[in-house]
């Protein structure tokens, strides 16, 4: 039989879903034992108790100097900032990615301009957005837009243009106006590649809300990252990676539920 | 059971071998890495290595000695935490902070310097250090910039309670303050010379205001130093030649201190004048009495506080009193049975003797 043809039994299966993050966890044990051995006090890779307590210090004991519980004003504070930089990304995207798709004119205005943008390193204009826009919200939500929007027109620009000529075609011979075609045509039918490009879109987001939140914050995920970096506090790094990892991977998994409930048709075509 | 026991030891036994084993354990040894980063007191370091001088210190000791640049200081001292160098330069208070707190016993070899208006609080617009309640104040925090707003606060009658900290990355300060929601801040040098320059800056508060309280350092690992004393010879041997070189009033003393300007950012008038808020020992009988004076207690004893009071001083500290510090007469303040911050005046004693 050829190892292409392999058929996985359901226990084996499992077995190997799990056997990659096992390793994980077990490499980092003996890892962190083997440097405790030599340390006790040895920050670098803290034992599970130590990571455990700083957990409970962060998440379930309120801060002696504020009463906040950290973790949790760190998500609500990043999220915002995340949500409301995604959420303008994606009804930018919406606007002007139909408008370039089928509007001759905007997109001989727009789309070299979103492609030059596009290409502009948002990482590399971080000191300008800080002194542009100061150190508050408005600067780090800019940032999430700058790095997250070109590409996400770009690519509904290109889902409408893949449109097949034809559905226009007779819709216009049915005497639809280009408004109708754009809100019953084309709308209907980008609307599951849009969910599909915020997904994408998670990983950059969270990588310049992190680096914004670096620069100036008085709270945030990775302000908080930045700020116990500073005594080497890998207990609570960990936890924090881990908990940001969770959060972007439970966004990915509800925004494909939300498609998938909304455009069921469009699990017909694959596109998984 | 007892074979899976044994086969985990033996797989952690071999696991510790691998690069993560920290590289200062060794007993005896030739090869030393140093660590450091750019700052007016630092700044001698990196011109020693470019012209030689630790190379000759270090065949004078028969040793081999790497000096190496950081860009970015924090990770300098994480690198030095986690064993990969046996040297770093940083401050009595993260010095503190971060290996000590980290369980490496770390003595600090040379005193180099002391920050004597290096680090300043800023307010904008006319008024004084009072002004400043109310104010969100953007800072590094946990940094020494963060201590000096507290010993800053602490001169008025205030307390932290009365302003919010923003925390700041220092590279962006400058910038951040010419902002308009930006209305206090607390930096070092260079930044602070060039925000002084700014129109509505207003300086409240200096560190000649705390004079000899932030502190820099040359620390190396006390167990490193411990078996090889020749590496501690060679750094006082290597700082006391270039201290001197770079105060001297010769043409070399102006090449040296331009070189140093260059290697920072700015120019020989720009780093003269943050050598004018240093107070640099190159004098090594200045630094033995510095070091051995009662105030490094008294300064220690607040840094350790400040900490404590942060919950710096390693997770689950009780007192102040977690970390012990030895001075140079043997006192230690704090845990006996926990020192791991020293302050050794041997190898300056060296160079006062001329026995380097």
């Amino acid at each position: 039989m050829r190892l292409i043809n392999q058929q996985l039994s359901a226990p084996l299966a499992t077995a190997l879903k799990f056997a990659p993050f096992a390793l994980l966890i077990f490499a980092y044990l003996l890892g962190s034992a083997a440097r405790l051995a030599e340390n006790p006090n040895d920050k670098l890779l803290p034992a599970m108790s130590s990571i455990a307590a700083a957990v409970d210090l962060m998440a379930f004991t309120p801060d002696r100097r504020t009463g906040d519980y950290l973790l949790w004003t760190d998500t609500w504070s990043s999220l915002k900032r995340l949500s409301a930089g995604l959420g303008i990304s994606t009804v930018l995207a919406l606007i002007i990615g139909i408008g370039v798709g089928i509007l001759p004119f905007l997109r001989a205005l727009l789309v070299p301009f979103v492609n030059f943008v596009s290409m502009v390193p948002p990482l590399a204009l971080l000191p300008v957005l800080f002194i542009s826009m100061g150190l508050g919200e408005a600067s780090k939500i800019a940032l999430i837009v700058i790095g997250v929007a070109p590409i996400m027109i770009r690519d509904l620009a290109q889902t409408v243009l893949a449109l097949p000529r034809e559905q226009i075609v007779k819709a216009e011979t049915l005497s639809a106006s280009s408004w109708l075609i754009a809100l019953r045509i084309v709308l209907p039918q980008v609307m599951p590649r849009l969910l599909s490009s915020l997904r994408l879109q998670l990983g950059p987001a969270f990588l310049f809300l992190i680096a914004a939140e670096a620069i100036s914050a008085d709270s945030g995920l990775g302000y908080r990252i930045f700020l116990v970096r500073r005594y080497l506090s890998m207990d609570v790094i960990f936890p924090y990676v881990a908990w940001i990892t969770f959060l972007a991977a439970s966004a990915d998994f509800a925004i494909d539920r939300l498609r998938r409930r909304l455009f069921p048709w469009s699990e017909l075509e694959g596109s998984r | 059971m007892t074979i899976i026991r044994r086969l985990t030891l033996t797989t952690i036994a071999a696991l510790s071998a691998f690069s993560f084993a920290p590289a200062s354990w060794a007993q005896e040894k030739t090869d030393f890495k140093v660590a450091w980063s750019i700052y007016v007191g630092w700044m001698p370091w990196g011109y020693a290595a470019d012209t030689g001088i630790v190379d000759k210190w270090a065949e004078e000791y028969g040793i081999s000695i790497e000096v190496t640049q950081f860009n970015d200081y924090v990770e300098s001292i994480n690198q030095y935490t986690a064993g990969g160098y046996d040297a770093v330069t940083l401050t009595n208070m993260d010095g503190l902070s971060i290996p000590s707190a980290g369980g490496v016993d770390t003595t600090a070899v040379i005193v180099g310097d002391f920050s004597d208006g290096n680090d300043a609080v800023f307010i904008k617009g006319a008024g004084g250090l009072a002004d400043i309640v109310g104010r969100d104040v953007n800072l590094v925090e946990f940094s020494v910039s963060h201590y000096l707003l507290a010993r800053a606060l602490d001169s008025v009658g205030l307390s932290e309670r009365d302003v919010k900290v923003i925390n700041t990355a220092d590279p962006d300060m400058v910038g951040a303050f010419q902002t308009a929601d930006v209305t206090a801040m607390v930096t070092w040098n260079p930044m602070v010379s060039e925000i002084v320059a700014l129109p509505d800056a207003v300086k409240v508060f200096d560190s000649s205001q705390i004079s000899g309280e932030i502190i820099d350092l040359m620390v190396a690992n006390t167990d490193v130093l411990a078996d090889n004393p020749k590496f501690g010879q060679a750094l006082a041997g290597i700082w006391y030649e270039t201290a001197a070189l770079m105060t001297s009033d010769t043409e070399e003393g102006a090449a040296a201190r331009a070189a140093m300007g260059a290697a920072s950012g700015t120019d020989q008038a720009g780093f003269e004048a943050q050598m004018a808020a240093t107070k640099l020992f190159a004098d090594p009988a200045e630094a033995v009495a510095f070091t051995s004076s009662s105030e490094l207690g008294a300064t220690m004893d607040l840094v350790r506080a400040f900490l404590f009071d942060k919950g710096l001083l390693t997770p689950g500290a009780t007192s102040q009193d977690a970390i012990g510090i030895e001075l140079p007469d043997g006192t230690i303040l704090g845990d006996t049975d926990n020192v791991k911050f020293r302050f050794d005046n041997t190898y300056m004693q060296m160079a006062v003797d001329g026995a380097l």
